[in-house]
């Protein structure tokens, strides 16, 4: 008698259990399905705002987004992780591309960038996507704080010469910030690393894929 | 128990019993994201979402659930709201989701959710649980931007900086320059200026409460010479 009214409350609690696992799946599936439209369509945006801050919109006309390869190389770009390239075309020509590259070596961690290169090799601008380093610091490389990343603009291998490509300390041409030296140098490497890269790719990475535009 | 009034619950969730600074629950979001006042109010604002929410849920379902599984069913019933709530900020705040980043989802294991379902939800009506969560998470919420606004005035000189992420493009205006060229204070964006500034809160708090106190005793003292 006991044993079995034992057995019908855990009877009872698994089916309370289980109802409220359904209607807990439930909700949040029901949010998932309604919201994933936007949160992709605001990491879309979100994505085309910082590319186009580096290649203004009407310097092409392809669907940035979708024209896109990814290289890796973690012996000449420093990173194992997989860099996305977008080009950017216009009446299907080469015209810049943008990457996602990472420098590997920050002061607390990797710094996430975004370069564009025009065709003809110069910097049409960096950003830094993401980065933990220390604040007050280092977080000079953040557009927020300092204007320091803007200096990259327009820069090219041949401007400064290989030389150049350093923080001034080490005998280059770019600032390092008062007590942080790691972050700026880290950058710097990352970015002349990614420009020799595209030299010696340069071929890949401008390549006229006419037949995957008509795919995207 | 059913009879506790509003004006209690108010009190009892805003200064009393606060959460931050009295009960201390929930001391790794609030001393992580407190940097900012626009940080500290855009996490403080989805665990009252959450709070709200799991509280009239909780209430609901208190004569439904056996006490024996009430603890699991908590646990899913928060889950699944800030799951809830993570996918909406994503979807719709996604910049200032970017910032608070793992926050959100850690809001499942802020005590203070699970705590007033057990110890306030469970027991009363949905009416007073909504008020109760309402409170509770408001209180929160004034921690974390009292210590947000401390530790950003101090570290570099602004109030409400980066606003546009939470209020839009009215935000940008928001922004107020405390001090011109301020050189800005490292110890206090840091994680041991969190610590500290939460220390003086409390202390802050303390005093004004002792001083209620004493005042309140010297009325009372005076009252009775009077009576006498």
């Amino acid at each position: 008698m006991a044993e079995d009214s034992v057995a019908r409350d855990m009877g009872i609690a698994a089916l309370i259990l289980t109802g409220f696992a359904i209607a807990g799946t439930g909700l949040v599936a029901l949010t998932y399905t309604s919201t994933r439209d936007s949160i992709d369509a605001a990491q879309r945006a979100a994505l085309e705002a910082s590319l186009n801050a580096l290649i203004p919109a009407d310097r092409y006309d392809n669907r940035l987004i979708e024209d896109r390869i990814t290289v890796t190389d973690p012996v000449a770009l420093g990173t194992p992780e997989p860099v996305v390239v977008y080009r950017a075309r216009k009446a299907g020509q080469s015209v810049a591309l943008l990457a996602t590259t990472v420098a590997p070596d920050g002061y607390s961690g990797p710094i996430r960038l975004l370069i564009g290169v025009y065709a003809d090799g110069t910097l049409a601008g960096v950003r830094v996507l993401s980065h933990q380093e220390t604040p007050g610091l280092g977080d000079g490389i953040d557009l927020k704080r300092s204007t320091w990343i803007l200096s990259f603009t327009g820069k090219s291998l041949d401007n400064p010469e290989s030389d150049g490509w350093k923080v001034k300390k080490d005998g280059g041409i770019f600032d390092q910030f008062t007590g942080a030296t790691i972050t700026p140098r880290a950058v710097v490497k990352a970015i002349r690393r990614f420009l020799e890269y595209l030299k010696a790719h340069r071929d890949q990475l401008f390549a006229p894929a006419a037949s995957k535009e008509n795919a995207a | 128990m059913s009879d506790i009034s509003f004006a209690r619950i108010l009190k009892d969730g805003l200064w009393t019993n606060n959460t931050g600074l009295v009960a201390l629950l929930g001391l790794c979001p609030l001393l992580a994201t407190s940097n900012s006042v626009v940080n500290g109010l855009g996490l403080g604002l989805a665990t009252t979402l959450v709070l709200l929410t799991s509280n009239v849920a909780v209430s609901l379902i208190r004569k439904l659930v056996r006490p024996e599984v009430r603890i699991p069913v908590f646990v899913m019933v928060i889950a699944a709201l800030v799951t809830a709530v993570e996918l909406a900020m994503h979807a719709f705040l996604l910049e200032l989701y970017d910032i608070l980043g793992i926050f959100i989802p850690l809001i499942v294991t802020n005590c203070c959710v699970i705590g007033r379902a057990e110890a306030f939800a469970f027991k009363n009506g949905v009416l007073r649980s909504a008020v109760d969560g309402f409170a509770t998470g408001l209180g929160f919420t004034l921690a974390l931007v009292a210590l947000g606004a401390l530790r950003e005035a101090l570290g570099q000189g602004t109030l409400f900086s980066q606003a546009e992420l939470l209020f839009g493009e009215v935000g940008r205006a928001m922004t107020l320059q405390l001090i011109d060229n301020y050189r800005g204070f490292l110890l206090a964006v840091l994680p041991p200026g969190a610590f500290i500034g939460l220390g003086l809160l409390i202390a802050l708090k303390n005093l004004f409460d002792a001083r209620a106190q004493r005042r309140a005793a010297r009325k009372s003292v005076a009252l009775r010479e009077i009576s006498a």
